[in-house]
């Protein structure tokens, strides 16, 4: 008896899931068909190749929609495809990783689902980057924000530093108490970088002021970011640079809080890779000074276009920055970044454009050119 | 023909198919086609060679976490710490791998078990605070777990490398990776560790249920007073069943240390590999191959759901809903059993 009763246990579940599955194909029943169709199609001129160019791109745990460095490189692919007809999952497409064990499983998936071109999204992709494409020489990768190497990879890096000290001017125009606030993602070569750009610029206008640093040791922690923003404005610092990715989004959450509370205070955040204006937006006012923009999409979208023309840069090391616009200082926000700001940004620049400035990349060069000023 | 032993096989299938069912429902109601989600998943995790290969890497850690967190179970103590148990263990196996030069009959051997004693002691240290002075033992691991994140972030940057943020990869004669397996798989990242988790699960086995010392073991975790009377030392078990179960997760360290990826870096956060251990002990039941079982249903549903955005549109983030849901029914197993007894009554 109890065998029965078991069995119309075991197939009632099987029925609903039957059901289940029969509603959602009925549902979306013409979609999947156009689905698999198209996917045919890709097939066949994958196959057929020259005609047919694709890329994608893997981001870091940071997502796709980190509204910093992942969003920015996704809509220089997606600005690619717009150039070229293309749509998504046809032509581009992107994979996220959940965790740092996933890179490589993305990028090889990739490989395998013939993209000709792959973008590894940060420097945490390197080593996967630089593994893959040693296996796969026929098929073209390119990583951002650091140098792998390889024939078949063309390295994408920025001259932040350069961005960063321009931030770091207008930090130091912009702060009332002399005390501004770095926050960085995770301490290394790469955000040493904009630190030390940062703290350079600040000083340069001012030798006296006080610049803290600090790192959340993660790109994707808003709690730590948040964390680390409440210390920084309740000891009087009023300008924060957050070079943190997502763990910025915390920065900015804990100085939209604060704005609310004390509109008449300043609580200010400069913005990193994207133009962060619209994140630091509240009511009728805005939090975000400005933002040290590099143009991940141009690069990204400049890379593709060269690989689509059969001009990919293998092997080689492209540097983006301000003499290129791939790096900028965002003026969005009016109100906040004065005339005066703006006038000594734009001074500036044409000094590091020209060369008559060296900025430090990193925290040796950094104390040079603190200790020459 | 209805024993207990049946229902305590049947309480995890049922989970995991009432799971996958209720997976398949949210997907149904964020208009999202199931059959499609499913179909990617299962491509995702058997479609070829790669990703067969990529399945069984990522269910080795998971075998030995698992292990680790059941073996603790079974002498009553609940071992939040495995995820800091794999991050010494991971340390101390790449830091013997890139530090010495020797054969690889005694650098790998060698490599695998500074990662066991490495893991052992961390399981030590809340074994014997426990055991002392009552100290309990989720409390103490769960700090413990942060101490080993944030001593081996340090150890990478200052000690393993001159200020950056990985280390060297480990020498070739300490490396559990191997061409043969790689090259069937298309590069996979499959590694031998593979064979190490399966023999560690029959040590498991062996351990709890042919030897005496594993009958102490049980006693203690079925009840610690009546072990006390009989003469057994509860403390001593105590500290044992922690050391074992650290060890366990030292090696689920090493396999990603020796054999994944081959270096340590600076992780911004936790691997997830101990906190995933406890699902799978949790729905293993405790014992050896139980998680041998629930360790290849995660690592499968892990790398399956990685092909779900690409292939249907669908968002990685539903197998944790899953997985999820999977441990759910698995604790709330009391309203399964009760729903199988009520059958089990009206069949008589």
């Amino acid at each position: 008896m109890f065998k029965s009763r078991f069995l119309l246990m075991f197939s009632l579940l099987l029925a609903i899931g039957l059901i289940l599955g029969a509603c959602g194909s009925s549902e979306d029943g013409g979609e999947a068909g156009g689905d698999t169709n198209e996917k045919e199609e890709k097939e066949q001129t994958s196959g057929e190749g020259n005609g047919d160019f694709s890329v994608a791109m893997v981001t870091d745990v940071g997502g796709v929609d980190d509204k910093s460095f992942n969003q920015s490189a996704w809509e220089g692919l997606q600005a690619f495809g717009e150039e070229h007809g293309l749509s998504k999952g046809e032509g581009f497409d992107y994979a996220q990783s959940e965790s740092d064990a996933d890179y490589t499983t993305n990028i090889n998936r990739l490989v395998r689902q013939d993209y000709n071109l792959i973008f590894g999204i940060g420097y945490l992709l390197q080593p996967a980057i630089e593994e893959v494409a040693a296996q796969y020489p026929d098929t073209k990768f390119s990583v951002v924000d650091s140098v792998a190497k390889g024939d078949n990879v063309a390295s994408v890096t920025f001259k932040e530093h350069q961005g960063s000290f321009l931030a770091g001017v207008a930090a130091a125009k912009k702060t009332k108490t002399n005390k501004i606030g770095f926050v960085g993602g995770v301490d290394g070569d790469l955000i040493n970088k904009f630190e030390a750009g940062y703290v350079a610029g600040a000083k340069s206008v001012n030798p006296d002021i006080d610049v803290d640093v600090q790192y959340a040791e993660s790109f994707a922690a808003a709690d730590k970011g948040k964390l680390i923003a409440s210390n920084m404005y309740s000891k009087g610092i009023d300008v924060i640079y957050h070079a943190s990715g997502a763990t910025g989004n915390g920065v900015f959450a804990q100085a939209k809080d604060l704005k609310k509370n004390n509109p008449d205070e300043d609580y200010w955040v400069i913005g990193v890779d994207r133009d962060q204006y619209e994140e630091g937006a509240i009511e009728d006012t805005n939090v975000t000074l400005t933002s040290m923009v590099k143009r991940v999409d141009i690069a990204v979208q400049d890379v593709a276009n060269q690989a689509k023309q059969g001009e990919f840069p293998g092997g080689k090391v492209l540097e983006y920055g301000l003499d290129d616009d791939a790096i900028s200082i965002a003026r969005t926000n009016e109100e906040a970044l004065n005339e005066e700001i703006i006038a000594a940004v734009e001074d500036w620049k044409e000094k590091i454009v020209n060369g008559d400035v060296e900025v430090p990349s990193n925290r040796d060069d950094l104390k040079t050119y603190v200790d020459s000023l | 023909m209805f024993s207990n032993k049946t229902v305590n096989i049947l309480i995890p299938i049922i989970s995991v198919v009432l799971g996958l069912l209720s997976g398949a429902i949210i997907m149904v109601a964020f208009g999202y086609n199931p059959v499609a989600g499913y179909a990617a998943l299962w491509n995702g995790a058997f479609g070829d060679a790669y990703f067969l290969g990529e399945t069984l890497r990522q269910v080795t850690p998971y075998i030995l976490s698992g292990l680790a967190v059941a073996f603790a179970l079974r002498t009553g103590l609940l071992n939040i710490g495995v995820e800091g148990q794999v991050f010494v263990g991971w340390i101390a196996s790449v830091w013997v791998g890139i530090s010495f030069e020797l054969p690889m009959i005694i650098h790998l051997p060698l490599a695998v078990l500074a990662a066991a004693l490495a893991g052992a002691f961390w399981g030590f240290i809340p074994g014997i605070l426990k055991a002392k002075l009552g100290v309990h033992e989720v409390i103490v691991t769960i700090m413990m777990n942060y101490i080993a994140l944030y001593i081996s972030n340090s150890l990478v940057r200052n000690v393993l490398t001159d200020g950056s943020d990985q280390t060297d990869k480990v020498a070739k004669s300490a490396s559990l990776a191997s061409d043969w397996l790689a090259g069937m798989t298309y590069f996979s990242r499959l590694h031998w560790g593979l064979l190490i988790a399966l023999a560690m699960a029959f040590v498991m086995w062996f351990v709890l249920n042919k030897t005496t010392r594993g009958f102490e073991l049980r006693a203690v975790g079925f009840n610690q007073n009546a072990s006390n009377y009989a003469g057994m030392s509860v403390g001593k078990n105590v500290v044992l069943a922690m050391v074992i179960s650290g060890a366990f997760a030292g090696l689920a360290g090493a396999m990603e240390g020796l054999g994944t990826f081959e270096y340590m870096s600076v992780k911004s956060g936790f691997t997830n590999i101990g906190f995933d251990g406890i699902a799978v002990a949790l729905l293993g039941a405790n014992t050896a191959f139980g998680v041998v079982l629930a360790a290849f249903l995660f690592g499968t549903l892990k790398i399956g759901a990685l092909n779900m955005p690409t292939e249907a549109g669908v968002p990685t983030e539903l197998v944790e809903i899953v997985i999820a849901l999977i441990i759910f029914f698995v604790a709330s197993s009391y309203m399964i059993r009760w729903i199988i007894l009520r059958f089990k009554r009206e069949g008589k």
